[in-house]
């Protein structure tokens, strides 16, 4: 049992890595994300070239956030990987029919603001969070 | 599925702590595993069959089949 302890130990240590990875990539994605949609108004006044630069950096740092987060998920045991999988199919159809419906409340009259990703974006978070949740306590 | 996985273990004085880290799994999925709430892939029930010497049908019952 101590050797298989001690690949355990280290395999755990490997998830931990890659989930400090991921929060790392992502909040810098996030960073960039803020950057991108404030710089240009308070810091760079518009400026085209600085714009194109971190928009670049901007969608290089989501590819390797991408990158990262398959590499997260490979590194799961097959459990936690189908409750993950399970999470991220419910979200996509969630985000899917809730977007495209949300989207029509203006064309339909029936909001009279603009719908907002932002909000799209929410949804998808709540409902990722909540499904993870739902399978941890469904596999407990 | 049904399965034998916690009399096998019982008989040898082991944890789910120690079958989870035998099979390099989360405790979470050796539990679910024991409990039959989650069935594994061929890989893992070959895995379990060769750290109990046994056959995979001697640990894991076919619903379907009884």
């Amino acid at each position: 049992m101590t050797d298989n302890k001690h690949s355990e130990t280290i395999c755990t240590q490997h998830n931990n890595t890659n989930i400090l990875n991921l929060a790392l990539w992502t909040l810098a994605w996030v960073a960039s994300t803020a950057l991108l949609r404030f710089g240009a108004e308070y810091i760079w006044d518009y400026n085209a070239a600085y714009s194109i630069i971190v928009l670049i950096t901007h969608l290089a740092l989501g590819a390797a956030m991408i990158m990262v987060n398959v590499k997260h998920l490979a590194n799961l045991d097959e459990l936690q990987r189908k409750i993950t999988m399970d999470a991220m199919g419910i979200t996509l159809g969630v985000g899917l029919i809730a977007g495209i419906a949300y989207e029509q409340l203006e064309d339909i009259k029936l909001i009279t603001f603009e719908p907002e990703i932002n909000h799209l974006i929410m949804l998808m978070a709540f409902t990722y969070i909540i499904s993870i949740l739902i399978g941890n306590r469904k596999y407990t | 599925m049904k399965n034998r996985l916690k009399v096998l273990r019982a008989e040898r004085d082991w944890t789910q702590a120690d079958l989870a880290n035998a099979l390099a799994v989360s405790r979470q999925t050796a539990n679910a595993i024991e409990k039959g709430k989650f069935d594994p892939s061929l890989p893992l029930a070959f895995k379990i069959s060769r750290l109990f010497n046994l056959s995979v049908e001697e640990i894991f019952i076919d619903d379907e089949a009884s």
